[in-house]
């Protein structure tokens, strides 16, 4: 039999002609919660319609969403046909969706069939979190997963993190749509976009789900570009559809892609981190660049992110909550910069009041686009300042 | 009967009356201090030879007979494996019925359970972890077991609560007159401080060394002058579990997290200041917690006068890198606590009488400017709990956490659950250390200041801190673990142990768990 994690339990369902449910528990936190668990499971089985079965469930402290996407999962392995659905109670939503421009420095990756990290995920305060239906699955857990994130949408809180979900491709990835927009995640991330029409699809996708569940269509698309002909797509991919809030890279398939090593120093991906970040630009959203795999290496994160920083994008991906610190502390704006950028908008300003169509610090013009930038300076000083140059 | 804090003690406990607590400050003693019988030397070898055969041999000599109390220490923690070997002679020679006094128990020590089955052993006064707490808590042991802290075993000792009839102390080192220490041998543990009370108030003190070196063995941790009988074994245990190669900083996310909320605490409420001092455990978490402190020391230039251990590379990194003038430690955790205590003059080893002694005159616990600790469980009014978890089982010891407690600030650095148990519980389980003398609770959730503190409160007010109430964050959890747990089924007619407070009086009772 599989090992069941912590934070986790396995759950069996053989179903029965009569006899009625009978539900086993093995518990660590029995003594406590075992009553707790077996009222869950009575009605979860009366939400789904399950009367004659004998339940098995080896605990070792799942919280309750947890229980319930097991369950659930459980019961339709069995009887796939059952659409009634056994959903945990649900969290007030924090913040306003379908912001395209919020800072997104930091998108945590949480692997969607492991539990044990989604409950205090959002406590590290990063910008997304995303619940990650793709590469962190294996392919003959997927149904699990699906309940766990949909759940997990539901019931846990996030804080102020954007809400977002990494779909599988292709149809399966359709199949994760019908699950988790319901729960309005604020992002819902394509693996591996090649082209437009992969983001009008999910689009497309997207929009049915919030018809028939009558939503507001304010789910937004974040396409990742992985490959070759992705980066040569990426200006049509940025601007396929209204939802885009931004493109990122995944340098780990692209260098594989084309067939070389990712090496820290990256003038291999140099080329298509320019072209994406480049190209999302041009169309107006943000650019995100790559993880950074090697968690104990910090000081290669920081390096890194100082550099995706001043290539031109706008955020970095994390695999592990520590690495999310470095990365906010790497994307605040300097003392320098912020006190640049105050004197600019001071500059700008002040030639407004005075009815100047021309703005000018010292003996230098300053075009709006600077104006722009110094505004975003001193938005993003709001989440602090860092004292030393970036150099 | 009820005590101060509202917890039904016994009034008796294995046939010796009992006070209950009245206040945490404690009561005020009299008479005077016990002491050892009167001996001579003129009736030791006056070539300061006093090996003798064999552990047996020793214990024969030392009078060994049933219903004695036999006290070992635990610095060997868990590669002890010569108190396995002591009760298998003590059964040897058909010997019954005795009280084991250990400083503290390992895991390793399930050993012993048989020896608590067949009336060897009748019962332990110390703590008593995992399987041994395992097996009191279902009832199975003879006596009630007496649960209290390094301070509280030194005060028992020296106040005649306990007569050790026979010490037989662990010797990394020791020469045939019976000056010991720690940290010198292939199971060299750092200091000795543990066995310090059993070396000066037992009748008999029996050293066992595997590492027998010609006199004078220095520096003596214990002093041969209170050694009766001295006997070389081929290994007193397992080196690498004696102490470990290696730290290991928690990388739990969460832990890590809490860790930076209390050194972040520490700083904005003015404790980091030059020359201060503070104590954390070798936990995963406290030494994520010492790091982060390192940070932020380095960062305002902050150096402290103190640290108290138990040691590990993470403090003697602070004593090599000059950012604390002084390591004060109780007990070496790793390789490099060990070689900087033998090493480095600054690494001092200390005792629970040095740190801790209630009949002390002073106590070194209450000039530590921060100390952080652990709990299983704490309630809503600070009170907290230390050796039994929510489900009833007793599973761990008190250590030096009650008397720790005395600290300036106390910090409990805890998740606010874990898997799906509650921390923040309405009234924890077992009360260990009284709520007033408990400052603030640090969680991943936020960090809980309390409100008796006015001066910490005021203090971190106006800060970037998570502030939040005890309250608060237990409606969080509670909405995340599902509800309230269910109350464990315990026995309220069958005390297993009892908990003491640091001047002697009965703080709480351990009760026997119905096992489903």
């Amino acid at each position: 039999m599989e090992e069941t994690a912590r934070s986790d339990c396995t759950v069996t369902c053989s179903f029965k002609e009569r006899g009625g449910l009978i539900v086993d528990i093995q518990s660590k936190v029995g003594s406590l919660y075992g009553n707790a668990i077996k009222d869950q499971v009575e009605e979860g089985c009366r939400a789904l319609g399950v009367t004659d079965a004998v339940i098995h469930i080896v605990d070792q402290g799942a919280l309750p969403f947890v229980l319930a996407a097991r369950l659930e999962a459980a019961v339709k392995r069995g009887r796939p046909k059952i659409s009634a659905e056994f959903l945990p109670g649900k969290q007030p939503a924090r913040q306003t969706r379908g912001v395209k421009d919020r800072p997104r420095r930091s998108r945590l990756y949480l692997p969607g069939n492991e539990p044990k990290f989604m409950a205090n995920a959002g406590l590290h305060r990063p910008d997304m979190v995303i619940l990650d239906l793709e590469d962190s699955v294996a392919p003959s857990e997927k149904d699990k997963a699906r309940f766990l994130v949909r759940n997990a949408l539901r019931s846990v809180d996030f804080f102020d993190a954007e809400r977002c979900v990494r779909i599988n491709q292709g149809a399966l990835g359709v199949e994760d749509l019908a699950m988790v927009v319901p729960q309005f995640p604020d992002v819902i991330l394509v693996p591996k976009c090649e082209d437009a029409d992969t983001v009008r699809s999910i689009a497309d996708a997207i929009q049915k789900v919030e018809h028939e569940h009558h939503l507001s269509g304010e789910t937004l698309i974040l396409p990742i570009i992985e490959s070759a002909l992705g980066v040569v797509n990426a200006y049509a991919i940025a601007s396929s559809s209204h939802r885009v809030c931004a493109l990122a890279i995944g340098l780990e398939d692209y260098t594989a892609d084309i067939g070389v090593e990712r090496t820290e120093e990256g003038r291999e991906s140099f080329y298509a981190r320019m072209s994406v970040m480049t190209n999302a630009k041009a169309v107006g959203v943000q650019a995100l660049d790559s993880v950074w795999s090697d968690v104990e290496d910090l000081d290669g994160l920081r390096r890194s992110t100082l550099e995706a920083k001043a290539l031109g994008f706008d955020g970095k991906g994390c695999i592990h909550p520590r690495q999310i610190a470095v990365v906010h502390d790497a994307f605040k704006p300097t003392t320098a910069e912020v006190e640049k950028a105050s004197q600019i908008v001071a500059a700008a300003e002040a030639a407004r009041k005075s009815g100047l169509g021309v703005v000018s610090l010292g003996s230098k013009m300053i075009d709006a686009p600077v104006i722009l930038r110094a505004h975003r300076i001193l938005r993003m000083a709001t989440f602090g300042v860092r004292e030393e140059d970036p150099n | 009967m009820k005590n101060a804090a509202g917890r039904l003690v016994p009034r008796s406990v294995n046939g010796a009356r009992q006070m209950p607590f009245a206040t945490v400050r404690g009561i005020s003693p009299s008479g005077t201090t016990a002491g050892t019988p009167i001996r001579s030397s003129r009736d030791y070898p006056s070539d300061g030879n006093k090996v003798v055969k064999s552990l047996k041999d020793a214990l024969r000599r030392s009078g060994i007979r049933d219903g004695m109390t036999i006290s070992t220490h635990h610095h060997l923690r868990n590669g002890d494996t010569l108190t396995a070997s002591l009760f298998r002679v003590v059964k040897e020679l058909g010997v019954k019925g005795i009280r084991w006094f250990p400083s503290a128990s390992f895991p390793c020590h399930e050993e012993l359970i048989p020896y608590l089955e067949s009336g060897v052993i009748h019962h332990i006064e110390g703590s008593m972890n995992g399987a041994l707490g395992r097996f009191a808590s279902g009832g199975n042991m003879s006596g009630v077991g007496v649960l209290r802290s390094h301070g509280t075993r030194y005060q028992s000792v020296q106040d005649g609560e306990v007569h050790i009839d026979i010490a037989v102390i662990a010797a990394p080192s020791a020469d045939a007159f019976g000056n010991a220490n720690g940290v010198w041998g292939n199971s060299a543990c750092g200091p000795l401080g543990f066995a310090l009370a059993d070396s000066e108030y037992a009748d008999r003190v029996i050293v066992v060394t595997d590492n027998l070196v010609p006199f004078p063995c220095v520096p003596w941790a214990i002093q041969g002058n209170n050694v009766d009988t001295v006997v070389v074994v081929p290994s007193l245990g397992d080196a690498s579990k004696i102490v470990s190669g290696t730290t290991v900083v928690t990388k739990s996310p969460d832990r890590q997290l809490i860790a930076d909320h209390v050194a972040h605490f520490a700083e904005t409420a003015g404790i980091m200041k030059p020359g201060f001092s503070f104590q954390a455990g070798a936990g995963g978490t406290s030494l994520a917690f010492v790091l982060k402190l390192k940070e932020r020391m380095k960062s305002k230039g902050v150096k402290a006068r103190f640290v108290r251990g138990g040691s590990t590379k993470v403090l003697v990194d602070l004593l090599d890198e000059g950012l604390t003038d002084y390591i004060l430690d109780g007990q070496a955790f790793d390789q490099t606590g060990v070689r900087s205590m033998r090493d480095d003059p600054r690494h001092i080893a200390t005792s629970p009488f040095t740190s801790y002694n209630y009949h002390g005159k002073g106590n070194f616990a209450s000039i530590v400017d921060l100390v952080v600790l652990g709990a299983t469980e704490v309630d809503c009014n600070f009170n907290a709990n230390v050796v039994t978890h929510s489900d009833g089982l007793l599973l761990h010891g008190i250590g030096g956490w009650q008397d720790c407690l005395f600290a300036k600030c106390t910090i409990l650095a805890i998740p606010s659950f874990r898997d799906r148990i509650p921390v923040i519980v309405d009234r924890v389980t077992t009360l260990c250390g009284p709520g007033s003398l408990i400052d603030a609770v640090v969680t991943e959730r936020g960090i809980a200041v309390n409100p008796l503190r006015e001066d910490l409160v005021k203090a971190v007010r106006r800060s970037r801190l998570p502030l939040r109430s005890m309250e608060e964050i237990q409606r969080e959890v509670l909405a995340i673990c599902g509800g309230r747990p269910a109350k464990p089924v315990v026995d309220p007619k069958h005390p297993i142990a009892v908990v003491k407070w640091v001047d002697g009086t009965l703080l709480d009772t351990v009760y026997r768990v119905e096992t489903r």
